[in-house]
């Protein structure tokens, strides 16, 4: 057992009490503020993520989704012809009928392809990562050596990862939308509803959306946080979530446990689309919103309870 | 900067006197998560059940008051969510192929004729008979008969179809079509639902054409209070009377105590069970909705279908598909005889691949009638004879068999 870990598990009032007196006693002009102390922490622990090549790498793939979408649909509906040879009842990916006359449609269609494996899994890399990286490396004891308490490096942790989610959907809301304005006309869009809404409006609802896509991960977030505490070993913690999220994914494509699926995470994951409805169906939106609280709660105070109490020898 | 103290020497870190305390801590700890998931488990299972809690309590009426109600109100303006909930016992795989033959032809749905422009995906007829199996969601507009909006909301795609004075637009977003159709003049003053689809999308039709239909058969009585959609609402209980063969056990309509409009509709098969039809708002305005609900101008790119006018030209049409009809009310089974209907072309090809899937869950039985396939569903039975006519209705299955024998005796 570690000094450092020894000094950083006390109850955290005493932990506090000692920062403070130490702010206090030593060097109070120097010592900013609490609060932006973790700022400072939070922001070393953003530079750490966004810096690693694999983040990079996954914002990259992230990126070449709408672009490769686009692009396809650039050369199938190019000689004029529909898509998909005529099929008849749109079994495809949602919105991809609309892609060709409008390119904001691709934005749409880029976040509805995305969000069910591609988003979520880099989302799992990275919490899965988060801690039991730090673990696996070596480092996360150094991290503890820092009079910051384990919870407000766990919040640090988690807020990092909340980050990368909404980087990662801005990533292929940006993309889609710069290839969607390059390859397609862009104009008027039609609603859901067969209602028209200006451009301007219409980018309004696609950041509104991307907004909601990545809000939509906040659960997957906690739930990778709470396996990266469970184990020492990044890698494992990493397929374990992203087996979590497969499997969570196809039983809520098995219709005979239609009963349990209201309360797994990725359910109302496309309830996005109900903001291109006339009028706007918040019900789902509402319901996903509170669905990822819910997990966000659960797993983040799992985490906390864990990582609180464990011993770290790594 | 803060100088690095040495830590303090803590003894809960020894092995040993510390152990317990830690582990104490830590079940504490955990009881933080397992609190969480309880407190929101119970508030899913509980807020619900406090929503539907307690009956509204209304003057009493009796049936007739109430169904005077109804007649006198005049609400022309709506605007709302309805669920509408069919469960006919069908293998969902059979849902709206094999459902649409069924009943496009036989079930009195005059809409599915074999109409113009069929072909679309946004055409009403391909599109409404998906409601006939499973549970949807509809919204739906009104402002008077003129101007209706009707919605299905599907997964991240919806089909609308938009009625302006003699216009109506479908629009199907999934595969990004529209179907257009102008009514003639007349049509669109004369019915109140001039829509291309007589499926009932909104409580009230449904009520209405139950009403109109089980009036003088059927015992109406006020049976409690409920509350639908935020309204407080009588439940008017309407039984089949003097019909031994139905397979309808009860109609229950709740109505809107202070407007008098239906707000939901369920009908319970006789052999128990869920309700094999359940039509009802979810979330209900009668505030009047936008002018700009009704407007529909097809996208660019939007490829339109133009149905052709379909009253004047169906009216042969459809006599020749009308079916006859054996008996009245509730006992009334419909005739099909297809050697004068028979679809052509395309629509043949389609049946057939029906017909098909439809004979691997029929059952075989025979009379003096011959033989034929018997296919039976929670509410309504359809005999199909080998000499291919086709008797339905919401009877049971021997009251069909012996109506094609008595049928048969008869064309002797």
């Amino acid at each position: 057992m570690s000094r450092a870990e020894t000094t950083a598990t006390g109850p955290d009032d005493r932990e506090q009490d000692r920062t403070e007196a130490a702010a206090d006693t030593a060097a109070p002009a120097v010592r900013a503020p609490k609060a932006v102390w973790s700022l400072g922490l939070f922001r070393s622990e953003l530079i750490t993520v966004f810096r690693r090549w694999r983040t990079l790498a996954l914002l990259a793939v992230l990126a070449g989704v709408p672009l490769l979408v686009g692009i396809a649909v650039r050369i199938e509906t190019g000689n004029g012809g529909s898509l998909g040879g005529g099929r008849d009842n749109g079994n495809g990916p949602a919105f991809i009928e609309q892609v060709s006359n409008n390119g904001l449609f691709l934005t749409f269609a880029s976040l509805a392809a995305t969000l069910p494996f591609f988003l979520p899994m880099a989302i799992g890399v990275v919490a899965g990562d988060s801690v039991a990286g730090e673990a696996s490396a070596g480092t996360l004891r150094y991290l503890l050596v820092a009079p910051a308490g384990r919870t407000r490096l766990l919040l640090v942790k988690y807020g990092s990862v909340l980050t990368f989610c909404l980087a990662a959907t801005l990533v292929v809301t940006a993309s889609a939308l710069a290839t969607g304005f390059a390859l397609f006309p862009v104009g008027e869009v039609t609603l859901l509803s067969g209602t028209d809404i200006s451009l301007s409006e219409g980018l309004l609802r696609a950041l509104l959306i991307a907004v909601l896509v990545a809000a939509s991960l906040v659960g997957i977030a906690a739930l990778g946080l709470f396996v990266s505490t469970l184990t020492d070993s990044g890698i494992s913690a990493m397929a374990a979530t992203v087996g979590l999220l497969i499997t969570v994914q196809i039983v809520d494509n098995i219709p005979q446990l239609h009963a349990f699926q209201p309360y797994l995470f990725p359910h109302y994951w496309l309830s996005f689309a109900d903001i291109l409805r006339d009028p706007v169906g918040w019900d789902g939106i509402a319901k996903n919103l509170g669905l990822q609280a819910l997990y966000a709660a659960v797993f983040g105070s799992a985490a906390w309870a864990r990582f609180t109490s464990r011993d770290v020898t790594a | 900067m803060a100088p690095i103290q040495p830590a303090q020497y803590d003894p809960q870190w020894d092995d040993g006197g510390g152990e317990g305390r830690s582990r104490g801590r830590k079940v504490a700890r955990f009881a933080v998560p397992v609190a969480v998931a309880g407190v929101a488990a119970a508030t899913i299972g509980l807020v619900p059940a406090l929503a539907d809690a307690g009956d509204p309590s209304l003057p009493s009426l009796t049936a007739e008051q109430l169904l005077t109600k109804i007649a006198a109100s005049h609400v022309q303006t709506v605007s709302g969510s309805v669920k509408v909930t069919t469960d006919l016992g069908l293998p969902s795989a059979l849902s709206s192929g094999a459902a649409s033959s069924l009943f496009g032809g036989g079930a009195g749905a005059s809409a599915k004729a074999p109409g113009t422009g069929a072909g679309s995906p946004a055409a009403p007829q391909t599109q409404l008979t998906q409601l006939l199996a499973g549970t949807h969601t509809l919204h739906v507009a009104a402002d008077g008969p003129d101007r209706q909006k009707v919605s299905v909301i599907e997964p991240a795609a919806e089909y609308s179809i938009v009625h302006n004075g003699t216009q109506v637009w479908a629009y199907d977003s999934a595969s990004n079509q529209a179907y257009h159709q102008t009514l003639p003049q007349r049509q669109s003053g004369a019915t109140a639902h001039s829509d291309p689809q007589d499926l009932p999308a909104t409580p009230q039709d449904a009520a209405k054409q139950v009403i109109k239909a089980a009036d003088g058969t059927a015992s109406f009585t006020v049976d409690g209070t409920a509350r639908v959609a935020g309204h407080s609402a009588y439940e008017l209980l309407i039984r089949p009377e003097h019909a031994p063969d139905t397979t309808v056990g009860a109609i229950r309509i709740a109505v809107d105590a202070k407007t008098g409009v239906p707000l939901k509709l369920t009908v319970d098969p006789r052999g128990g069970g869920k309700a094999v039809f359940d039509i009802g708002y979810t979330k209900v305005s009668f505030a009047k909705p936008a002018a700009s609900t009704f407007d529909f101008t097809p996208g660019k790119g939007v490829k339109v279908t133009e149905g052709t006018d379909q009253a004047p030209k169906n009216t042969p049409d459809r006599a020749g598909t009308q079916p006859d009809v054996l008996g009245s009310g509730w006992d009334a089974i419909a005739v099909v005889k297809s050697a004068d209907g028979l679809p052509t072309g395309k629509q043949r090809n389609d049946s057939g691949r029906a017909d098909s899937l439809l004979n691997s869950f029929g059952k075989q039985v025979s009379g003096s009638f011959g033989t034929g396939t018997l296919f039976h569903t929670r509410l309504v039975n359809a005999l199909l004879t080998d000499n291919g006519t086709l008797y339905v209705g919401a009877v049971s299955e021997s009251a069909l068999t012996g109506a094609a024998d008595a049928a048969h005796t008869a064309g002797k």
